[in-house]
């Protein structure tokens, strides 16, 4: 749509490949903490196992704080780009 | 002996006396002060002549002359009526009644009205 | 440890707790509400998760069953991880219908059924009874620790009280914090800043006592992972410890299925939360939190195991460790962080279940037992909910502790935690099916909960009491798991399969578009159209929240639409919003069910729920700015219509005045005329001629009175009447007003119920206009009170920056709401059959006197009889000019 400014569609876009990225995140989650015990119990049952948990788990919290805080900065910028209501994913 | 004057009216210094005034007369008056059961004490009574007042707590003055003039008995519902009214432009309120009087009325002209009534 | 000593230190903390959670209290009563609603005390707050079952129980765990103790924990962090679109949107709906409870959300997600609440509450109480008593097991348990090693030794028969003690002090605690109010958005501010503050000490005492045994007794984490690795090697620990995949996954899905449908946990992460904004910080932080709390946990039971003598009980590890290395202040630290995991897990659960138990058990029941509803119901249904509540409390926390004595075994009661969790995640198919998928409906959560919940107690809850056995499973499947995937599973199959061949009724399938959409509901039922029933909701309202909040709250939404007064349009917009105010007082169930019996709602239809599905739909699809302009014009039409129907009637009186005038004018000059012509008279006795000038004498005075009135209300109007300044009593105002008033109907025995002292107030106004006012709303309680025992009360107000407010209620029939417009109008009592002699001009002239002082006075609505509140400033206003 020649007729509005570039940035806005880059503004409502990244905010909904975020989006995507925040429902994504539970899946991936359950399948990194899931997939590793059922495929290898007895290699992740001692002390590498309390490395691997304890490094996933550090990284996930990470993940969630800067998710949150983009989502939380593309919904700022959304708002004051003013984007309409109802704007198409289709770019 | 049937009774002469049925008077309904709430303001006790103005039912005193016109009361006075008409018993001094040779007439018998009786009394009702409220709107409410004013029809029940004409019926009662069957008085030769009914002095209402307009404004009465309850039940006004119009209606209960309404009830009156509605009465299945034909002598009762023919019963003279005369109609007090204090409020100074709404003559047309007492239409139905046989006369109006208004407040504050002289003496000599409520004497000269119930005696032409009861004539 | 002096046993003595630990009292102590246990005292202080529980006084500190009082103080903090009293404060708090004030704090959030006098509006400072910005650090409280920071998003750090909602994350602490959730951190009530982690009861005294993690803080002790969990390296037992671990030094049992290794890193399988680490899924209590990732469960939530499964969940936070969804926190931006799962959790918000939880409790986006949540608050949006004022849902006190899980159990609220399920009962108010099925068509507001009160029955399908029951039900939750009953699995919540068993499955919340044994798991307090863990609790209090914990605090004895960790007291008789120390008390093994006390010097002078303790007495036996303290320590034996010990959990009673606990209990009730829990007890008290949570009903001094728990039951103060009964708002709407019912937040416990005090409570769960203490319970924030017992999360940091919870964390810091396990923090201390990890850096202690890492770095104090190991050599740092590089050593501590050579000891993990060497305490493996040996093959009874190997075989424990060796992660079994169906178990872990079992136990990720409950614990994460249990931060969602604890009670507890619903409570401090849903109805506590003022709006889901918190949930940014708190996505990260509580994942952060736990992490902490898990990460020495494996540490601390290897050292344990190393250094403690062999048979030493791994769930005290954590107190017996720094005690065997001689840290008493560590070891008394992490006496007080497992002294406040439990206080706080038993406060919150406290006040989730009893708020459940009186919401869906108490007050149903009672409202059942009452059944005629007489429209002047003026029973204190406020008082009643609070001491519900309370004695819920009570029975709640006694139940944990009668279990607690009564099982008395270490053994029977740590498994309980993982049973709750379990009993409670049954609810979770209903609750995630309610908010995704319109389909589900009230049959199948009736199936699914009912059939999950029957599963539970066979297979789960009564094996750990140690009635009947464990699941008969094939070899190499773990029992437990088996009985909750397959509890899980049916539980599943059963509300899906029963949900997708029945049929909603229509408040259902509204309520389920509502939550599955999360858009605002709308209650739809054709309301009689009588404005009259305004009034008994108000008084309804004020049974619930006390007259003060329903009265503001009744101005406030008026406001809105528009209109002066108490009294706002029943429109369908105010329905909602106040029926979902009453529900989060006393749950959606018993809040339709009370305004449907006041307002007479109508039985909705499909027809009707296609319209408002309509409107809905419509309503999602308008702009902002569209319903702001609409909101506009609609307060603007309706402020037209109110001022129209004002001047229509003011025309009709200002026709009437004149006539009215006359009226009174005529009325006592017909019997002055009448009297003084009969004076004349010569044969007159002497009785008679003084009875009769003394008639002219009063008629006299009456025609006097009437010109004063008049006069005295023509300079009030415009403007010119001059106030005589002075300080005054406002209790001898009263008093005199009281006496002056005796006069008029001296028959009638009035009862006068005043509140003396908060009378004594001095007021700057003028004294006389002031006590011109009390004597006439007097009197005319005097004149107008029909009730056979008259009552009058009185009460003094003083609002916040000076003034005072008086209310004087009487108990009688009250003014019709259709009057309570014009009866402070000129001449009101025009037409109106029960006028008493005076002229109708006492009201508008009390009136003017209160604008003239600055202040005001109205009627007010609902009060059980006629009731005028007088305001006044605290000081008159300087006259202009």
């Amino acid at each position: 749509m020649p007729d509005r400014p570039l940035f806005l569609e880059r503004a409502s876009f990244h905010r909904r490949r975020l989006g995507d990225a925040a429902r994504v995140l539970p899946v991936l989650t359950m399948l990194l903490l899931l997939v590793p015990v059922w495929w290898m119990p007895g290699s992740l049952s001692y002390a590498g196992g309390a490395v691997w948990l304890f490094g996933l788990w550090a990284v996930l919290i990470v993940v969630i704080r800067a998710l949150h805080r983009a989502l939380l900065r593309a919904e700022a910028a959304t708002m004051r780009a003013e984007a309409p209501p109802g704007d198409p994913d289709a770019l | 002996m049937q009774l002469d004057i049925l008077m309904i009216e709430d303001e006790p210094n103005i039912a005193e006396a016109v009361r006075f005034i008409l018993s001094r007369e040779g007439w018998q008056v009786d009394l009702h002060a409220d709107g409410a059961g004013g029809i029940e004490a004409i019926m009662a009574a069957r008085p030769r002549l009914v002095i209402l007042d307009l404004m009465l707590p309850n039940r006004s003055g119009t209606e209960i002359l309404n009830d009156l003039r509605a009465a299945d008995d034909a002598d009762l519902a023919a019963t003279p009526v005369l109609m007090l009214t204090a409020r100074g432009q709404a003559r047309d309120d007492g239409a139905r009644a046989d006369a109006v009087l208004a407040k504050p009325f002289d003496n000599q002209e409520l004497r000269a009205t119930v005696r032409r009534m009861l004539a | 440890m002096p046993f003595e000593a630990l009292v102590g230190a246990c005292l202080a903390y529980v006084a500190l707790m009082f103080g903090v959670a009293y404060a708090a209290d004030r704090a959030a009563a006098r509006g400072h509400v910005r650090w409280l609603d920071h998003p750090l005390v909602y994350t602490l707050s959730l951190s009530v998760y982690c009861s005294a079952w993690t803080f002790y129980g969990a390296v037992g765990y671990a030094s049992r069953s290794g890193l399988e103790f680490a899924t209590i924990y990732l469960g939530p962090t499964l969940v936070f991880t969804g926190a931006w679109w799962g959790l918000r949107r939880l409790v986006r709906v949540a608050r949006m219908h004022h849902v006190t409870s899980v159990a609220d959300l399920i009962s108010a997600r099925f068509g507001k059924s009160n029955r399908l609440a029951a039900i939750v509450t009953l699995i919540a109480v068993i499955a919340s009874t044994p798991y307090i008593a863990l609790q209090l097991q914990s605090v004895r348990l960790s007291f008789e620790i120390f008390a093994t090693d006390a010097p002078n030794g303790a007495d036996a028969g303290a320590m034996g009280g010990t959990a009673l003690w606990v209990a009730a002090g829990l007890a008290l605690f949570t009903i001094l914090f728990g039951t103060r109010n009964l708002a709407a958005d019912e937040r416990h501010h005090g409570v769960v800043t203490a319970i924030a503050l017992e999360a940091v000490v919870k964390l810091l005492a396990f923090v201390a006592l990890g850096v202690f045994v890492v770095w104090g007794l190991a050599d740092g984490p590089g050593d501590m992972l050579a000891r993990i690795a060497r305490t493996a090697a040996d093959p009874a620990v190997a075989e424990g410890w060796l992660l079994k995949p169906d178990r872990w996954t079992a136990l990720i899905l409950v614990s994460a299925a249990a931060i969602l449908t604890l009670p507890r946990m619903f409570q401090v992460m849903v109805v506590e939360a003022a709006d889901e904004e918190r949930l940014h910080v708190a996505g990260w932080a509580f994942p952060a939190y736990l992490f902490i709390m898990s990460l020495f946990v494996l540490p601390i039971a290897v050292m344990g195991r190393e250094l403690l003598p062999a048979g030493s009980d791994p769930d005290l590890y954590v107190l017996t460790l720094p005690a065997a290395a001689g840290q008493d202040m560590l070891a008394l630290l992490v006496f007080l962080g497992g002294f406040s995991a439990a206080t706080s897990m038993v406060v919150m659960c406290a006040i989730a279940v009893a708020t459940m138990v009186s919401n869906h058990w108490l007050v149903p029941a009672w409202l059942a037992l009452r059944r005629i509803p007489a429209p002047d119901e003026t029973d204190d249904l406020r008082g009643f909910v609070l001491n519900a509540r309370r004695v819920a409390i009570l029975a709640v926390v006694a139940a944990g502790w009668v279990y607690h004595q009564a099982s008395g075994g270490t053994a029977a009661l740590a498994a309980m935690g993982l049973v709750a969790f379990t009993g409670m995640a049954q609810v979770l198919p209903a609750m995630l099916g309610g908010l995704l998928w319109r389909g589900a409906n009230r049959k199948g959560a009736y199936a699914g909960i009912g059939t999950g919940s029957v599963l539970w107690m066979a297979l789960i809850f009564l094996p750990s009491v140690g009635v009947g056995g464990d699941l008969p499973v094939p070899p190499g499947v773990d029992p437990w798991t088996a009985a909750v995937a397959l509890s899980l599973t049916l539980n599943t199959l059963a509300f899906v399969g029963v949900s997708i061949f029945g049929f909603p009724d229509p408040v259902e399938r509204l309520q389920g578009l509502s939550f599955v959409s999360a858009v605002e509901p709308i209650r739809h039922s054709r309301m009689l159209r009588a404005d009259d029933r305004a009034e008994p909701l108000l008084a309804m309202a004020r049974r619930v929240w006390g007259p003060d909040a329903a009265l503001r709250y009744f101005q406030a939404e008026a406001r809105a639409q528009g209109k002066t007064g108490y009294l706002p349009d029943l429109t369908p917009r105010f329905l909602t919003r106040l029926e979902r105010r009453l529900a989060g007082s006393i749950g959606s169930a018993t809040a339709h069910a009370m305004i449907d019996r006041v307002a007479g709602g109508v039985a909705l239809t499909v027809a009707d729920l296609l319209q408002v599905a309509d409107e809905a739909q419509r309503a999602k699809e308008e702009t902002q700015r569209l319903e702001a302009a609409q909101a506009e014009l609609t307060r603007t039409a309706r402020q037209l219509r109110q001022a129209n129907d004002k001047l229509t009637a003011l025309s009709v009186q200002k026709d009437a005045f004149l006539g009215q005038i006359s009226h009174e004018l005529r009325t006592p000059m017909t019997s002055v005329r009448a009297f003084s012509e009969i004076l004349k008279d010569p044969d007159l006795t002497v009785e008679e001629r003084g009875k009769f000038a003394g008639i002219i004498h009063d008629e006299a005075g009456r025609l006097t009175r009437l010109l004063d009135d008049l006069l005295d209300l023509s300079v009030l109007e415009s403007g010119r009447a001059q106030l005589t300044i002075s300080v005054a009593n406002l209790h001898d105002l009263i008093t005199r007003a009281l006496a002056a008033a005796s006069a008029t109907r001296p028959e009638r025995g009035f009862l006068i119920d005043r509140d003396l002292p908060s009378e004594h107030l001095g007021l700057i106004t003028d004294a006389d206009r002031l006590l011109q006012v009390l004597i006439n709303v007097i009197s005319n309680a005097r004149k107008y009170c029909d009730a056979a025992h008259p009552v009058l009360i009185l009460r003094v107000r003083h609002p916040e920056g000076g003034g005072a407010v008086i209310d004087i209620v009487d108990n009688g029939s009250g003014i019709d709401s259709g009057r309570q417009q014009l009866i402070f109008e000129k001449f009101a009592r025009l037409n109106d059959p029960a006028r008493a002699g005076g002229a109708g001009l006492g009201l508008a002239i009390c009136r003017e006197i209160m604008l003239t002082l600055g202040g005001d006075i109205s009627y007010l609505p609902g009060q059980g009889g006629a009731a005028f509140r007088i305001q006044l400033p605290a000081r008159p206003p300087v006259p202009s000019g």
